[in-house]
C-alpha cells in the first residue's frame, strides 16, 4: 500500500517493551465499582435505577438523553449502594455524578444469548441502533458516541474506514495486544462497522514497530479483499486522526473540518471489538483493555479492567510502585492528563495508567526562546508553535487564532522538541480553554441582554394590563351608575 | 485685484454650501459611541456600576467619565473591548479581585414575600406569594439586589464554581 509523507513529527522513546509481551490478564473483581454517568463527549446520562436496587452485569444504568450521548451499563451484577457525586477521572479532580455498585461476586449477564440475527442482513440503522444502546464510545481516547460517528453517511459521501492501529504514543500496548489476542473479535467489528457506514474499503494501520499485530492482522483478513493492512512508519503523532488519513491518502483534513470531509471515518480497534460484542453478543461496553506502565510500576502489565474499577485497584494488582511516581498519568505520556489521585475509576476512553519517575519526566526550567524553530519543524500540523506562545503570553489570543491555534492537534510534539522546554503545548491547551471561557461569558452577557429586554416587554404588558382593566372598570362603573339612575326615573315616574 | 476678490468669493460659497449641505445630509443624532457602547453592555440595569442603568453608564464611559472596568457583570472580557472600541488602555487588575456569583435562596427561611423577585433585573428568581422561591442559576447575573432586599436575609451569593465542563488547564508558569 501506498503511503504519503507526514509534516513534523517526533521520535519519542517508545518504552512499549514493558508490557508489549504481556498478555492481556483480567482484573478481579473490585470491593467497589464507581460508575460515571459522563464518561463520552455530548450530554451525560441520566440514571434509572435507584438506590438499593440489584443490577446483573449488563443491566442499563443510566439512559443517555440529547443527540450526543452514550447510556451507561452495570459492569458486573450487585447492588447499587449510591447514587451521588465521586472524584472524576479527570485532572481537575472536580467531582462528578456517579453510580456506586457493590458485586455481588456472580458476574451474572443479563442475557448471556446475544441476537442471533446475522448482522450483514440487518439494515445499516438498526446496527446504529445496536452500538447506541449498547453505550459504544470511540475507545481510543476521544469517546465520541460511536453509534453518532456510523450515521455519518448521511451527510458525507464516505469510501473508506481506517482502523488506527498506530497507537503512536509511547508506553501503550494495549491496542497492540488486542489487536493480536482478539483479531477475529476486532475483524468481525469493523466488517460490521463497515457495513453500517456503506463503505467497501477497510485499512487497517498499523506502525511498524507492532510487527507481530501485523502479522495477525493479516492472516485474519487474508480472506477479505476488501481489508488491507498499512504497515505505517514509527513517527509521533501518526495515530492522530487527521495526520493518520494524511499519510493513508495523502489529503489533508480542511480546517476546522473532519476526516469525513475527504470520505474517511477512524475508528479504534478496541472500538471495533467493542462492535463486535454488542452487535454479535448482545453485551454492551462494560470492560476494556489498560495498560498500567511506566518506571514506577513494579509488574507492568495490560489488564482487562471493567468500568469503574479504582485505579489503586490496578496498581495494587501489578505490585504498587517500586519507586516513588513523579508523575501519575492517564493515557500516553504526550497527551495523557495527569490524575490528582488514585481513587478515581477506569472510564470507557481509559487506555493507560502510567507512573514514570522522576527521571522519565525530568523536570526542567524553561529557558528563553532561542528562536531555533525545533517546534516548527516538529509541528505536524504546520504552525508556528513559537509565535502563537507569544501572542498567548501577551494574551493576544485572537491573533493566535489566527495563526491556527484552533488547528492545533495538542499532540505536544513542539514541546517535546523545544530545547529550552518551553512548555508550548501547554500554552496552547490554556489558550483553547481560556477562549471556550470567554465565549460562555460572552454567550451569558448576550442572554442577559435577552432576558432584560424580555423583562421589559413583561413589565409593560403587565401595565398594559392593568390599564385595560382599569379603564374596563370605569365604564362598567359608569354604565352602572347611568342604569341605576334610569331605574330610578322610571320609579320616581312610576310613583307618580 | 478684481479677479483675485471674485475667485476667493466664489471659492468661499462654494465651500460654505458644500458644508450646509453636509451637515444636514450627515447629520448625527447624539454620540453614536453612546449608542455602540450601549449595545455592547448586559443591558440588565443592575446598578452594580452606581449609575442608574446601562444608558447613563454607556454614556459616562463614552465621555471618559466612568472606566472601562466599571461593569461587574461584563467582566474582563468586556473590558477589554470597551478598551478596544474606545482606543484606551484597561487598568484589569480590579476586575477579577471579585469572583463571579450567584444567589442561593435557604429555603427554610424564606417566607415567600416575592421583595427579590420583582427586582430581580433577568427575572431569574421563580416563585409566588407565600411560596418558596429558589433561583435558576444559568439565568442570574449575581447583581446581588435580591441580597440587598432580603427581609429574612435568606439570600446568599456564592461563588460559582468550575465544573468538568468549564474547567480549564491554567497557564503555564513560564521564566521567559
Amino acid at each position: 500500500m501506498k503511503l504519503f509523507r507526514i509534516r513534523g513529527g517526533v521520535h519519542p522513546d517508545d518504552c512499549k517493551a514493558m508490557t508489549a509481551l504481556r498478555p492481556i490478564e483480567t482484573l478481579p473483581l473490585p470491593k467497589a465499582l464507581y460508575v460515571p454517568l459522563h464518561q463520552h463527549i455530548g450530554a451525560p446520562a441520566s440514571p434509572v435505577v435507584h438506590r438499593g436496587e440489584h443490577v446483573l452485569k449488563g443491566q442499563l444504568l443510566a439512559r443517555g438523553k440529547g443527540r450526543i450521548t452514550a447510556p451507561v451499563h452495570a459492569p458486573t451484577s450487585g447492588q447499587v449502594v449510591a447514587i451521588g457525586r465521586h472524584p472524576a477521572h479527570h485532572t481537575s479532580g472536580l467531582p462528578t455524578e456517579t453510580i456506586t455498585l457493590k458485586p455481588d461476586g456472580k458476574d451474572e449477564w443479563l442475557d448471556a444469548e446475544g441476537p442471533s440475527v446475522d448482522p450483514f442482513a440487518r439494515p445499516p440503522r438498526e446496527i446504529g441502533a445496536l452500538v447506541a444502546e449498547s453505550g459504544v464510545v470511540g475507545m481510543g481516547g476521544a469517546t465520541f458516541p460511536t453509534a453518532v460517528k456510523l450515521d455519518l453517511k448521511a451527510r458525507y459521501a464516505l469510501k473508506t474506514l481506517v482502523i488506527n492501529g498506530a497507537e503512536c504514543e509511547p508506553y501503550l500496548t494495549c491496542d497492540d495486544r488486542l489487536l493480536q489476542e482478539r483479531a477475529a473479535a476486532v475483524v468481525d467489528g469493523m466488517r460490521i462497522m463497515a457495513h453500517a457506514l456503506g463503505v467497501k474499503e477497510i485499512v487497517v494501520a498499523i506502525e511498524n514497530n507492532k510487527p507481530a499485530a501485523q502479522a495477525e492482522m493479516e492472516a485474519q483478513t487474508r480472506s477479505h479483499p476488501q481489508i488491507s493492512v498499512a504497515h505505517l512508519p514509527t513517527r509521533y503523532p501518526m495515530g492522530s486522526e487527521k495526520h493518520l488519513v494524511q499519510a493513508l491518502t495523502g489529503l489533508e483534513t480542511p480546517a476546522l473540518g473532519l476526516t469525513a470531509d475527504l470520505g474517511v471515518v477512524v475508528h479504534n480497534p478496541a472500538t471495533a471489538a467493542a462492535v463486535h460484542d454488542a452487535v454479535r453478543l448482545g453485551r454492551p461496553l462494560v470492560s476494556r483493555v489498560v495498560t498500567v506502565s511506566g518506571g514506577a510500576i513494579r509488574k507492568p502489565k495490560n489488564l482487562n479492567v471493567l468500568v469503574g474499577t479504582p485505579v489503586s485497584d490496578l496498581l495494587d494488582y501489578c505490585g504498587g510502585f517500586s519507586a516513588p511516581p513523579a508523575r501519575l498519568i492517564s493515557g500516553g505520556p504526550m497527551m495523557g492528563q495527569p490524575l490528582p489521585s488514585t481513587r478515581v475509576p477506569i472510564v470507557k476512553g481509559s487506555n493507560a495508567i502510567l507512573a514514570l519517575t522522576a527521571r522519565e519526566v525530568p523536570k526542567q526550567a524553561s529557558m528563553p526562546c532561542i528562536r531555533c524553530a525545533s517546534c516548527v519543524r516538529a509541528c505536524p500540523s504546520g504552525l508556528v508553535p513559537l509565535e502563537m506562545a507569544n501572542l498567548i503570553r501577551t494574551d493576544d489570543l485572537d491573533r493566535a487564532v489566527d495563526y491556527g491555534l484552533t488547528d492545533c492537534v495538542a499532540c505536544g510534539s513542539c514541546a517535546f522538541a523545544c530545547p529550552s522546554h518551553i512548555p508550548l503545548v501547554q500554552f496552547f491547551r490554556y489558550a483553547k480553554g481560556e477562549l471556550a471561557a470567554r465565549r460562555r461569558a460572552e454567550h451569558k452577557t448576550k442572554e442577559t441582554a435577552r432576558l432584560a429586554e424580555e423583562r421589559k416587554a413583561r413589565l409593560e404588558r403587565e401595565k398594559e394590563a392593568k390599564r385595560a382593566a382599569m379603564a374596563a372598570r370605569k365604564k362598567k362603573a359608569a354604565k352602572a351608575k347611568a342604569a341605576k339612575a334610569k331605574a330610578k326615573r322610571t320609579a320616581a315616574a312610576e310613583g307618580a | 485685484m478684481i479677479a483675485a476678490l471674485l475667485s476667493l468669493t466664489t471659492l468661499g460659497l462654494a465651500l460654505g454650501v458644500l458644508l450646509g449641505v453636509a451637515a444636514r445630509v450627515f447629520k448625527v443624532e447624539g454620540n453614536p459611541l453612546e449608542a455602540e457602547v450601549l449595545a455592547m453592555l448586559p443591558g440588565s440595569q443592575c446598578g452594580q456600576c452606581g449609575f442608574a442603568g446601562c444608558a447613563p453608564a454607556a454614556a459616562a464611559i463614552a465621555a471618559g467619565e466612568a472606566q472601562v472596568t466599571v461593569c461587574p457583570p461584563g467582566g474582563r472580557n468586556l473590558a477589554v473591548a470597551l478598551a478596544g472600541k474606545l482606543g484606551v488602555s484597561a487598568d484589569l487588575s480590579d476586575v477579577s479581585d471579585k469572583p463571579p456569583t450567584y444567589a442561593h435562596i435557604v429555603g427554610s427561611s424564606c417566607v415567600g414575600c416575592t421583595k427579590c423577585l420583582k427586582r430581580c433585573p433577568t427575572d431569574a428568581i421563580i416563585g409566588a406569594s407565600r411560596q418558596m422561591h429558589g433561583v435558576l442559576v444559568d439565568a442570574c447575573i449575581g447583581c446581588e439586589k435580591c441580597f440587598e432586599v432580603c427581609p429574612n436575609e435568606c439570600v446568599e451569593m456564592r461563588p460559582i464554581e468550575p465544573t468538568l465542563q468549564t474547567w480549564h488547564w491554567p497557564i503555564p508558569a513560564d521564566v521567559t
